[in-house]
């Protein structure tokens, strides 16, 4: 079964810096980390201490409120530090590694012939949980819920974003297993969203598979659940990234929490532009070196949702890509003058790089302007694919009234749907911030 | 560039935080950054940033206004000239119309910048770019020989009731230009309305006539010009707004750079159109209203309605804000100054207060179509609850 999403509305970026298709080992990294800031709303409680050694697939804390929400370690190893910020807030557990991993054993399965609970268990006990979100409010997913659906997309269509596609070509026996497992977790559907034009993976069994076609961000979870089955007040639907699900996969298929992760390193000022074979929490500067932070930016994930890096941090739990571009801290004499510095792309029709679609532009971290008031209207409706009024929906949640916000549609969005709006709007306006701090608020107020 | 640069930041040092004249800091960024595009980088969210913002907008908006407003001097020379002398040389006409013209603006964007930057430093915020617009607005709508402290006058109402007593630029519900003129236009009536305001020194001179065709079609007068004369703009009016080919010009950038809405504008002259073209019909029952049997397509040409629905009408933060919204706002604006126009003899012209009540509408207009999204939204609830069920 199959279905097609024509997205319309949208803008592709098109940068310099993309990463050449060659899959290379990177080296191994002397330390790895989990960081729990990249389980938005979880807290963590530690299971082991700094100094403990630990194997690879063993679980190093759960979620304070939820104890069947468990964290696990990607490697084997020595816990080396447990980095805390205000509050004791924990940022970061930092893990020595051993040279060859010593993996825990869960021992294998079949997850077609085991039954729902079994395989729900086996995934959550393991750490795999961690894996899946959920939508309304981007957090973890909670095991007692059960979920209307489950989604998965191939297709990434951020700017300079790792391929899904190439990264799963060798690990499509695990994606496949791991899609079997996830489909014991919904009494709905399994959807995959490939790439209409070309994808290796239109042959996967139990999904039901979605060609899209069209502009970012056509290939974000968002837009799919919203042409199929769009969330209401109290739904749930879960999301997995494409590599988890391979990972989720090899946990039945050879009973370990098998944690590689194949990492795009792109932008401009990255070395070694290249996918690299690693594992889940690698130190950064394992994979592009020492950068000088005053001329470029390190980003754990893509240009638009990511997170700035500095130097021998960890990259992000969810990340396939590293961008690494241009700090943009130079003024531009006049820059306000329309139709000139063509040269940066713009959306809007006061400069002249909308006659060059297929230029690839140069990109940088400069704000292009001043944080104002919002005036200018209609330019958030043309990069929004979803059936959401974006600005007034951004206003509603700026004044926290709930009503409005559930009446706009705020269980259909996260952040990351709001990337767009953040790059194009004039007024410079932190709309994924906005709607994080949004969705916060929902969940206090409604759960 | 690089030497500029480093006197800019030795001039602002003493401006930067937690130094003596931190404060003041809004007054002096809003003239650096009218320099350079400033050096700031992204601090959250996304990480790379378009390369439109705010002034890059309100600039384009200015470049449109040119040609209206060069036609604008030299047609307030030319109008008056050309009844007193046989022959009008165009640098003549230019430089009386300067000599008219170009205090008002300076008057407009002296009190409106001013007054601009007191609440940036009282408020605490950056000076925002609206203001390039509506100052160079104020002057083109008003009469060529309106005294400048009316003028500053108007600037401080538009100002501080229309726009600051809501929050400031992008809370504003009424078009702060337009709401300078209407206060003019009621607060001293004899200097914006009747037969000798139009042209410069009507109201003093005999032999100077300063009749707008409006102001003729009302009073049942003969109208000595043809629709290349309304079309052109060679006719007594506002300082800008009788050029209707100047101001296309300047709708076609607006356009062009999609910074005005072209379904405003488009919806606006359907919507005069429609409402002309069914009173010429209506208008063979009344044989002696010269307004209603004036042809529909003379009705786009003349008055402040091209000018109104291209350059006022257009105002994002008070217009409506959906697509359809857009639509139908700009509609009844067309609709709504014809309607004026015709119906009301006290009021010649009915764009201004035609926008000015849409307005005041346009929350309503989208708030019923948004209903139309949230309706959709709570449908999709209840089938499900029913399937549940």
């Amino acid at each position: 079964m199959s279905k097609d999403i024509k997205v319309k509305k949208g803008l592709n970026l098109r940068f310099k810096g993309e990463a050449e298709q060659t899959l290379v080992e990177a080296p191994r990294s002397k330390t790895f980390a989990i960081k729990p800031p990249d389980f938005h709303a979880v807290v963590p409680k530690l299971v082991l201490k700094e100094g403990a050694k630990v194997q690879a697939g063993e679980v190093i804390f759960f979620s304070k409120y939820n104890e069947a929400v468990k964290f696990s370690s990607p490697v084997s190893g020595t816990i080396v530090e447990v980095v805390r910020g205000a509050k004791r807030r924990v940022l970061e557990i930092v893990i020595e590694a051993d040279a060859v991993n010593s993996y825990k054993e869960y021992g294998t399965m079949s997850a077609e012939s085991s039954d729902a609970e079994a395989v729900k268990t086996r995934i959550f006990e393991s750490g795999c949980g961690a894996f899946i979100k959920q939508r309304p409010y981007d957090i973890i997913a909670n095991p007692e819920d059960a979920p209307k659906a489950i989604y998965i997309s191939v297709y990434n269509t951020a700017p300079l974003a790792a391929d899904p596609e190439f990264i799963l070509q060798d690990q499509k026996a695990e994606f496949q297993e791991g899609i079997k497992a996830l489909k014991k977790l919904t009494a709905g559907k399994v959807y995959l969203a490939v790439n209409k034009k070309s994808s290796n993976l239109k042959d996967i069994q139990d999904v039901e598979i979605l060609n899209v076609s069209g502009p970012h961000p056509a290939g974000n979870v968002g837009v799919h659940v919203h042409e199929t089955e769009p969330i209401n007040g109290g739904d749930r639907v879960w999301t997995v990234g494409p590599e988890d699900v391979a990972i989720i996969g090899r946990l039945f298929l050879t009973g370990k929490f098998d944690a590689k992760r194949t990492i795009a390193v792109v932008g401009a000022d990255a070395k070694d532009k290249k996918y690299f074979r690693t594992l889940l929490g690698t130190n950064v500067s394992a994979l592009v070196g020492e950068v000088n932070e005053s001329a470029s930016r390190i980003i754990s994930g893509d240009m638009l949702t990511g997170l700035r890096l500095t130097n021998n941090q960890f990259v992000g739990f969810y990340d396939n890509t590293v961008t690494v571009i241009p700090e943009g801290n130079n003024y531009r004499m006049f820059g306000w003058l329309p139709f000139t510095y063509n040269n940066i792309h713009s959306m809007s029709k006061t400069s002249l790089s909308w006659m060059f679609p297929n230029k690839k532009y140069d990109v940088n971290t400069n704000l292009n302007g001043e944080e104002r008031a919002l005036v200018v209207t209609g330019e958030m409706e043309e990069v929004m694919p979803l059936d959401v009024y974006p600005m007034q929906l951004l206003k509603a949640c700026m004044t926290g009234d709930i009503e409005k916000m559930e009446n706009l549609g705020i269980y259909e969005v996260i952040p990351e749907d709001f990337a767009l709006v953040d790059y194009v709007n004039t007024s410079k306006i932190e709309a994924q911030e906005i709607i994080r701090l949004g969705l916060d608020l929902m969940i206090t107020e409604v759960g | 560039m690089k030497w500029i640069r480093q006197r800019l930041d030795k001039i602002k040092e003493p401006f930067s935080k937690g130094k003596k004249y931190e404060k003041f800091a809004p007054a002096i960024n809003a003239l650096d950054t009218f320099l350079f595009v400033p050096n700031h980088t992204t601090q959250k969210g996304a990480h790379v940033r378009d390369a439109v913002d705010l002034k890059r907008v309100m600039i384009t908006v200015v470049i449109a206004l040119i040609p209206a407003l060069i036609f604008g001097i030299w047609n307030a020379g030319y109008q008056y000239l050309s009844q007193i002398q046989e022959q009008v040389g165009f640098w003549e006409a230019m430089g009386e119309g300067a000599i008219k013209v170009l205090p008002m603006v300076a008057v407009s964007y002296a009190v409106g910048l001013g007054i601009e930057f007191a609440f940036a430093v009282f408020r605490g915020h950056e000076v925002n770019e609206g203001y390039l617009v509506t100052g160079l607005l104020i002057p083109m709508v008003m009469p060529v020989d309106i005294p400048l402290w009316m003028v500053a006058v108007s600037v401080v109402f538009a100002v501080l009731i229309g726009k600051e007593a809501f929050g400031g630029t992008g809370m504003n519900i009424l078009n702060p230009a337009l709401t300078a003129r209407a206060f003019a236009f009621f607060a001293y009536p004899t200097y914006m309305s009747g037969n000798g305001v139009w042209v410069s020194e009507a109201s003093e001179l005999d032999a100077v006539s300063g009749e707008t065709i409006l102001g003729k079609l009302a009073a049942g007068t003969d109208v000595p010009y043809n629709t290349m004369d309304m079309f052109s703009g060679l006719i007594p009016g506002s300082i800008a707004e009788t050029s209707t080919i100047c101001i296309l010009a300047g709708a076609l950038l607006l356009v062009l750079t999609k910074v005005g809405s072209w379904r405003i504008i488009v919806s606006g002259f359907l919507g005069a159109a429609c409402m002309a073209f069914i009173f010429n019909l209506l208008g063979g029952s009344y044989p002696n209203n010269d307004l209603m049997n004036f042809p529909w397509y003379n009705h786009l040409v003349i008055g402040g309605l091209a000018f109104g629905v291209v350059f006022m009408a257009t105002d994002p933060v008070s217009a409506a804000q959906t697509y359809k919204g857009k639509w139908i706002y700009g509609f009844l604006i067309g609709l709504f100054a014809v309607m004026i126009r015709i119906f009301n003899p006290a009021y010649p012209e009915g764009i201004m207060l035609a926008i000015l009540l849409m307005n005041v509408f346009a929350p309503t207009i989208d708030h019923y179509v948004i209903q139309g999204n949230i309706k959709k939204r709570k449908k999709r609830v209840k089938a499900q609850v029913k399937t549940a069920v």
